[in-house]
């Protein structure tokens, strides 16, 4: 690099930036050599290992969405309604007119409708997120339990199911996908002027605008995004589970939260990784599953995740206040 | 101040009037800054310098009055339409990203692409930054460094340059060294100084008259909106000045 005067810069990046980025890497070998000592047969397994893969693929793609909303400053509390709501219409859809294009377009549609809501009311009502995304977490949810009347509703149709279900060169269809999810908005983030926006938007708004940069369709693209990512969770959880049900995503955005954070995007904004993101989203996957194979009852799995989402995000974000 | 209408004039404010509803911000403001030249506008708190700014920076819309930007008659819709046409502003809460790299700060807004898929050209844009920072001689570590880890005078250094680098003739700066220590503001002060030699027209708000006297080579005095008077700094005094300023003699 060429260098016209040295300041103390490198090593205050060292001090600052690089073990806190990185705990999201430990914490995942960690959390590996852990499970995989103690239980050994089961967890190693290669039956197993896919199954935390499946696990982490909604996950994933939430994180993604969330990745974008976070690194502009901003909250999507709704995306866990979302995936049932899209779920649940792809599936009324399905069994309705047998069109399986029609139900992802429905699903789809659901979450760009949403996200649209979320985004006029926090960039032109200028609402706060987190209570736009309260209000349309309950809205949502209140329209995917009045949708079927709580019922749960059966996916048949083999393409619909083939296409997120299937397995493709040994791996789920449903990892494939939120393979592409996540290299699309990898470099949708890093490469592309659009990310450079959401992260300038969430780093210094008032300096994003004065550069010319449209603030408020920044702030409704994040939200169509996540919004978005979580009508894709929706399909991928309704073609796997061969179903769709209300609680559909239910417990996924605090996991999916956990995951972005612990992955080292910023929940004040204008810092955000993907690939962070789903590392964390892997780690989260994993320690399910691995509490699930300690024989935990799910009552006791729910404290123990949320004591270890507590631990990993309070370490991941400790530093980060001092700087 | 010139009464021939030089058509290359960077900025020529012509009878400009602002009220807000019954209240009178500034009242017929008439100046012209020249290529090469520092103009200070100076004046007491509400005097209207901001007023005055943000209507050639395109956030307010002149009640009365006309704005030339190198021979042209301008009106801004907004911000960015008066930054398209380029009027730049250094603003002293500096208008940057901290956690990015100098080089996307220098291109925020306008981020240079490369391929069909449009992918950001991070080469172009820190070796473009690099050349742009050198030749303006403001030491930073490198094009690459995060913005966070400059000093408050390096950063205002990249604002400096940034707005340099885009603007059309006119450089707007609003307080620029209001919020640095007396070491970077020396160097602040040296870079803009540079810029007049490199003919760019700079009109300065500036509350310090210490500053006013070594940077500008025209003060225009503001007082409760109206345009008091116009000196060359060689034919005043800080006396002078100040009198204009406060209206007491």
């Amino acid at each position: 690099m060429t260098t016209t005067t040295v300041r103390s810069a490198r090593p205050s990046r060292l001090g600052r930036v690089e073990w806190k980025d990185y705990v999201v890497y430990a914490g995942f070998v960690v959390v590996f050599l852990f499970f995989a000592v103690t239980q050994p047969s089961s967890f190693l397994s290669v039956a197993n290992l896919t199954n935390i893969l499946v696990q982490a693929a909604p996950i994933m793609v939430l994180a993604v969405g969330l990745v974008f909303v976070l690194s502009a400053g901003e909250i999507d509390l709704s995306i866990g309604s979302v995936v049932a709501l899209s779920a649940l219409s792809a599936a009324v859809v399905l069994q309705s007119t047998g069109s399986w294009p029609l139900a992802v377009l429905t699903a789809l549609g659901v979450g760009l409708g949403v996200g649209l809501l979320n985004g006029i009311f926090v960039a032109v009502v200028r609402l706060p997120s987190f209570l736009v995304t309260l209000a349309t977490m309950g809205l949502v949810a209140g329209l995917a339990r009045e949708l079927t009347d709580l019922q749960s509703v059966p996916v048949t149709d083999g393409t619909f199911i083939s296409l997120f279900g299937a397995k493709w060169l040994g791996l789920p269809a449903t990892v494939w996908w939120a393979a592409l999810v996540l290299v699309v908005g990898g470099v949708a983030l890093r490469q592309t002027r659009y990310g450079a926006h959401v992260l300038a938007v969430g780093n210094n708004a008032s300096a994003a605008r004065v550069s010319g940069i449209k603030v408020a369709r920044v702030r409704i693209a994040v939200l169509v995004g996540s919004a978005m990512a979580a009508s894709v969770a929706g399909l991928l959880y309704s073609a796997r589970l061969q179903g769709a049900r209300y609680t559909l995503g239910e417990a996924d955005l605090m996991t999916a939260i956990a995951a972005v954070i612990v992955g080292g995007t910023s929940l004040f904004g204008g810092k955000g990784t993907v690939v962070g993101a789903a590392v964390g989203s892997l780690l989260m996957a994993m320690l399910n599953n691995g509490l699930i194979l300690a024989g935990l009852s799910v009552s006791q799995q729910m404290v123990a995740r949320a004591v270890i989402i507590l631990i990993a995000v309070s370490i991941s974000l400790r530093g980060k206040r001092g700087s | 101040m010139t009464l021939t209408p030089t058509v290359q004039v960077p900025l020529r404010l012509k009878g400009i009037h602002k009220h807000f509803g019954g209240v009178v911000a500034v009242e017929r403001f008439d100046l012209e800054v020249a290529a090469g030249e520092i103009v200070a506008l100076v004046g007491d708190n509400g005097a209207g310098k901001s007023t005055l700014v943000k209507m050639i920076s395109g956030l307010y819309e002149p009640s009365e009055g006309e704005i030339w930007l190198n021979g042209e008659k301008v009106s801004f819709r907004d911000a960015s339409d008066a930054r398209r046409k380029g009027v730049e502003v250094v603003y002293q809460d500096l208008a940057l990203v901290d956690e990015q790299p100098v080089y996307m700060n220098m291109f925020l807004g306008r981020e240079l692409v490369k391929g069909p898929l449009r992918l950001l050209d991070r080469r172009r844009m820190a070796r473009e930054t690099q050349t742009l920072v050198d030749s303006l001689d403001v030491r930073i570590p490198s094009a690459r460094a995060t913005l966070r880890d400059l000093s408050g005078g390096q950063r205002q250094g990249i604002a400096i340059c940034r707005a340099t680098h885009w603007a059309n003739g006119l450089v707007l700066m609003d307080e620029p060294t209001a919020a640095l220590g007396v070491a970077e503001t020396a160097k602040v002060e040296e870079l803009i100084a540079r810029l007049r030699e490199r003919g760019a027209a700079v009109l300065l708000v500036s509350h310090n008259l210490d500053q006013v006297f070594r940077l500008a080579d025209r003060i225009a005095v503001l007082r409760r909106g109206t345009q008091v008077g116009v000196r060359s700094v060689r034919e005043t005094s800080r006396n002078e000045i100040v009198s204009m300023i406060t209206g007491l003699s």
